[in-house]
């Protein structure tokens, strides 16, 4: 940026600034090593805006340009606009429903001219703003359960409308919300009793259904025997255990079953599956099969998973040099470019490579905390934790899915995958916070 | 708003944190714990592409190539790049119709995917591959590669040489997983024999391929590759204008010839008839001709000079005298009055059919006028030497001495699938005679006969032992290897050691040996075999044939047998000519020796030769047996056919020769019952036993 010119500079987070251009560059050479092929003119590919290393570079170039425009803009453009910004966010979502391109797989695209629009991609930045503005409102009770609700609904309407367009990846990450309302109060209990169910629907798909079963009431009875003390005094617990007993096992022998049967699709069933190592059980098969009325072949659903394990896993400790990665050049890891961006790293740097980057990534979110809790107002801290949740569930999810920790949905990574809606996506989140954090002194409303 | 909540964040980075160290652990598993990703990525996208080096070429003794290489072309196709060709245009060029095109595509589709090549028609005549080179910018997607192929210039020698084939699993397991499918390797002849040395050694290429297989670079810029060696050339002894003058004396006869260098062991010449020509069995109709010659009953694949066994007869005659003057109980004037028969052992056999008093006086004469009675007499002296005292220990004694002389052993010739030859020992006699037999019992023993079997190789080098006065070389093809290595010098170790077996026989038992035929030449039954300025050596043989076909023993025309060294004091060529069902020895065998001896010593060939020549090249010879074995044979496979397949394609061209069947239906195929085994006249299984154990009458 310019240093010279005061007004601008003062009071940015400069090391964040460094960390973006970081990323970026990152992301530009992992995009040039997974498509550059031999012999391509590199200078002319940039003139010609042909190859996806050139548009990808344009598009960062875009993106600066957008970057000095919201450095230059009014913090307190962003609250007084925030919510007509989220409403019309919502509005494009439904737009889509009309108006979507015919994409195999996808319903959330509209096409404007040579530009493919995703809503569902950057809905997540008028949500992150429409709820910092909801928090920060000084009517607002966040101890409140009708506060938690309105708040929790900002956060997931956008998300219902992205798993009816079949984009449930998108929707997922408006979960990641919830870490802003943790920030602000929701109570621990909330967080505690989703990990224990994500914990169950784990348990659920690893171990036969009756043997979770008796593994659930041997926990119940041993859990009564702890506590047979306090039994003979309060007899109420008995039956508290009692009813976490029936739900666990009503979750575990109904409730996943009936969702994996009648909601989810077999597409993501058999993900799901591949992550954990299992095959799909037959059960599920014949419930699809009957559904679609169409026989259902196992299809080698752990394709990507698994050429991308080998494309991380031969990066060895060193990686194998830029240019010399043969399972990404070659086009053996499929989506390389956007989901899969992470293989090229993995396999031309190694494991040192991809633990600089995974540090880098540290430093950025730990960093964005750090000036959340600097802000005097509730708005920018509010926001500051939204762009950390949406942030860290990228990088998470689309590293872990890459690595085979995490069911494989289509994600981008941060800065790094290649894709315009993405990359300006995630430098307008961070630059707002930029410019926010510019004026951590004032109190937005 | 709640500032308590403060302490939250550092919660919240905790959680980072902690899915950071997971990420990072398992980043850590894959790419440094684990090892074997690096292997799957190399699977995954390296190519080692085998570079196969040139065969070794296979020269004569003068230097002419006999074995050589040559390109042929495949042509291929990657039909993905199949577009807008004229297809009735391509389809007239190499002869086939549009459906057979439109198969052909997708066959290669289905086997190779539309986008990598494969072979569209292979081995294309040059006729062919002249046409679509004019033309081959109108056909994109169409491209020929070159294919090596091994040619055999002087369209000579296949029983010799060879031929290479594609490694069958039982070639690749004993390779210890060398050879891999589609590999070819030598199958007979010298190209089995020198596999090793005529391969070279392969090289490796590695080769960049993508998600779909195809090949798209060098990887690591060829670092890791290795080149290949070229294989290394054969010197042989062979003479290749002897050979082919040998072979066209051979055309429409069953038997062998074989010419040595007595001086060294060298094989100059070696035919066995019926001969074939080895550049049938490559190029495009190679298996055809293959399958076609498997199934001829006249054997023409297999090599009759190592592999067919014959009754010497009296060509064996020169090595039972030897034998006899060694053991001492005869000296060269022995004498042995002869009247026609020899009546020693009283029934009056066998017969001779030199008469007269005197014609076996002593050593000389007796092998000059080649008397029966004489050489059954002293295989008899030889056997019952009271030295030995018995029969058993004597015959031991003189069978020894026969494996000395190369016969009932194998010689061990660089080829593979060389006979023992038949010297049987004292059990099998006394398992026929329940133990009791005398030297009366196997009498004809002596004159070459009883159940004696020598392969033409083994009666050539024991020419060599007698021109040579007691010892020899094996017998071998190859004189040197080029760049010879130090595992070719053992492998070559054992052809260049002088075997002195024999040198103990005396000096004077050698020359009365030698001289007597030498008169056999001059004034005996070889007379046929005298060429001006030489004196050749010689001995004749007839041996009588029989066979058995459907059910009666018939009488053939008698085996015709010659061998034969020149000069006499200097010899330079051994000859062993054997020609089946020809008549006597000195018809067919002697006139054939002795074009050979002329060719060899004297490079020309006298006018009564140039004569002999074209009169022997033309006589068809072939037993008129055959064709009815012949008959039995295929007939028995098409019933056989029949019976397994119930398809009587086959089966219809017997049937319409045999008078006793109705008209047969020609769409309807025949049910098995109707047919019975006698009305298409197929060969029975204990004659079938017959012919093949019985190696001289039809090998």
């Amino acid at each position: 940026m310019n240093d010279r010119n005061p007004a601008i500079s003062k009071g940015i987070d400069w090391s964040i600034v460094w960390i973006y251009l970081a990323l970026v560059a990152i992301g530009l050479t992992a995009i040039f090593a997974a498509t550059y092929k031999e012999g391509d003119p590199f200078f002319q590919s940039f003139l010609r805006f042909k190859t996806d290393y050139s548009k990808q570079f344009y598009f960062f170039v875009v993106s600066l340009l957008l970057a000095l425009f919201l450095l230059l803009t009014d913090s307190k453009f962003f609250t007084a606009t925030a919510n007509l910004l989220y409403v019309f966010g919502i509005f494009t979502l439904l737009l889509v429903f009309p108006f979507h391109t015919n994409i195999s797989g996808t319903k959330s695209i509209i096409k404007l001219g040579a530009f493919n629009f995703q809503p569902a991609e950057f809905c997540k930045l008028f949500v992150c703003l429409a709820l910092a503005k909801y928090l920060s409102r000084p009517e607002t009770d966040f101890s409140k359960t009708r506060s938690q609700l309105i708040a929790a609904g900002i956060a997931l309407f956008p998300a219902v409308l992205a798993i009816m367009q079949s984009e449930t990846g998108l929707a997922l990450v408006y979960f990641s919300f919830f870490i802003v309302m943790y920030r602000e109060g929701l109570p621990s209990g909330i967080l505690v009793v989703g990990f224990s169910v994500a914990a169950l629907i784990v348990a659920t798909l690893i171990f036969e259904k009756f043997t979770l079963a008796v593994i659930l009431t041997v926990i119940a009875a041993l859990a009564l025997y702890i506590m047979r003390r306090q039994l003979k005094r309060n007899r109420s617990i008995f039956l508290r255990v009692a009813l976490l007993w029936a739900i666990c096992v009503g979750i575990q022998l109904y409730a996943v079953p009936f969702a994996f049967k009648h909601v989810l699709k077999l597409y993501q069933i058999e993900r799901i599956y591949s992550t954990v190592g299992k095959e799909v059980p037959s059960e599920y098969l014949q419930a699809h099969q009957t559904e679609t009325g169409k026989e259902v072949k196992k299809k080698d659903t752990d394709y990507n998973v698994r050429q991308s394990k080998i494309a991380i896993g031969s990066g060895q400790l060193f990686g194998k040099g830029l240019l010399k990665a043969t399972q990404t050049r070659y086009d053996f890891v499929p989506e390389q470019r956007t989901d899969f961006i992470f293989c090229t790293i993995g396999e031309g740097f190694g494991f040192t490579g991809s633990f600089i980057l995974l540090a880098i990534y540290l430093l950025l979110l730990f960093r964005i905390v750090t000036i959340a809790e600097r802000q005097r107002s509730v708005f920018s801290r509010c926001y500051a934790y939204g762009v950390a949740a949406v942030f860290f569930f990228h990088i998470a999810i689309n590293i872990a899915m890459t690595v085979g920790l995490a069911p494989v949905i289509g994600i981008p990574l941060p800065f790094i995958s290649y894709g315009g809606t993405s990359l300006l996506t995630f430098t307008i989140l961070l630059f707002i916070l930029i410019r926010l954090d510019a004026d951590r002194q004032m109190v937005l409303r | 708003m709640p500032v308590f909540n403060q302490s939250r964040s550092r919660i919240i980075r905790l959680i980072f944190l902690i899915a950071f160290v997971v990420i990072i652990a398992q980043l850590f598993y894959l790419q440094v714990v684990e090892g074997k990703y690096r292997q799957l990525a190399m699977d995954n996208a390296v190519y080692p592409k085998i570079i196969y080096p040139e065969r070794g070429i296979i020269f004569d003794r003068n230097g002419k190539a006999i074995l050589n290489n040559t390109i042929i072309y495949d042509l291929m196709v990657t039909p993905a790049e199949v577009k807008g060709i004229d297809t009735l245009e391509f389809c007239r060029m190499l002869n086939m119709d549009t459906a057979d095109f439109k198969k052909k595509i997708l066959e290669a589709k289905l086997k190779n995917t539309a986008v990598r090549p494969s072979v569209f028609k292979g081995l294309l005549t040059a006729d062919l591959q002249a046409k679509f080179e004019e033309s081959s910018w109108k056909y994109p997607g169409f491209y020929l590669v070159e294919r090596p192929l091994r040619i055999y210039p002087f369209n000579a020698a296949a029983h010799i040489l060879g031929y290479i084939k594609e490694a069958d699993p039982r070639d690749i397991e004993r390779s210890g997983n060398y050879y891999r499918m589609g590999d070819y390797i030598g199958k007979s002849g010298l190209e089995a024999y020198y596999e090793k040395v005529l391969m070279g050694q392969r090289g490796v290429q590695y080769l960049i391929k993508d998600n779909k297989n195809r090949l798209v670079g060098n990887y690591e810029n060829g670092a890791f590759d290795t080149a290949a060696t070229a294989g290394r050339g054969l010197r042989t002894y062979i003479d290749i204008e002897l050979q082919q003058l040998a072979e066209k004396l051979m055309t429409n006869k069953v038997g062998a010839v074989v010419a040595l260098d007595p001086k060294t062991g060298g094989i100059l010449t070696m035919v066995s008839g019926p001969n074939f020509n080895p550049n049938d069995l490559t190029g495009p109709d190679g298996s055809k001709n293959f399958s076609r010659m498997t199934l001829d009953v006249t054997g023409p694949m297999l090599n009759r000079a190592i592999g067919g066994l014959y009754e010497p007869g009296s060509t064996f005659k020169p090595l039972g005298a030897l034998i006899a003057l060694n053991e001492g109980v005869i000296t060269p004037s022995y004498g042995f009055p002869c009247g026609g028969r020899y009546t020693l052992c009283g029934h009056g056999k066998p017969a001779c059919t030199h008469a007269g008093g005197g014609h076996a006086d002593n050593v000389r004469l007796s092998i000059a006028n080649s008397c029966n009675s004489y050489y059954a007499h002293i295989y008899r002296l030889t056997v019952d030497n009271p030295k030995y005292g018995g029969v058993r220990k004597g015959y031991e004694v003189w069978r020894h001495y026969l494996n000395e002389f190369g016969l009932g052993v194998r010689l061990g010739v660089d080829l593979p699938g060389e006979s023992t030859g038949r010297v049987y020992d004292g059990s099998v006699y006394d398992k026929e005679n329940n133990g009791h037999w005398t030297s009366c019992t196997n009498l004809t023993l002596g004159i070459g006969q009883d159940k004696m079997g020598t392969t033409a190789l083994q009666m050539a080098n024991a020419m060599c032992i007698v021109a040579n006065k007691g010892y020899y070389y094996t017998p071998h093809f190859v004189k040197k290897i080029d760049g010879e290595s130090e595992a070719d010098t053992t492998l070559m170790s054992k052809f260049r050691i002088k075997h002195e077996v024999l040198t103990r026989i005396p000096d004077t038992a050698y020359r009365a040996v030698i001289e007597g035929m030498h008169d056999v030449v001059k004034f005996g039954t070889a007379r046929i075999a005298q060429i001006p300025n030489i004196d050749v050596c010689a001995k004749t043989g007839t041996a009588e044939t029989y066979t058995i076909l459907d059910r009666q023993r018939i009488k053939l025309p008698n085996n015709s047998m010659f061998v034969c060294f020149a000069p006499k004091d200097n010899p330079k060529i051994a000859v062993a000519v054997f020609v089946q069902n020809a008549g006597y020895g000195a018809t067919w065998g002697g006139p054939i020796a002795r074009i050979m001896i002329e060719k060899y010593l004297n490079d020309t060939l006298m006018k009564k030769s140039e004569a002999d020549v074209d009169r022997i090249s033309k006589a068809n010879l072939m037993p008129a047996y055959f064709k009815r074995v012949q008959y039995k044979e295929d007939s028995a496979r098409a019933y056989k056919w029949y019976n397994d397949y119930k398809d009587s394609t086959l089966i219809k061209k017997f049937l319409r020769l045999t008078t006793s069947i109705k008209p047969v239906n020609k769409e309807q195929p025949l049910p098995a019952k109707e047919i019975s085994r006698k009305e298409v006249l197929a060969l029975l299984p204990d004659e079938k036993q017959f012919y093949r154990s019985g190696e001289n009458k039809l090998a």
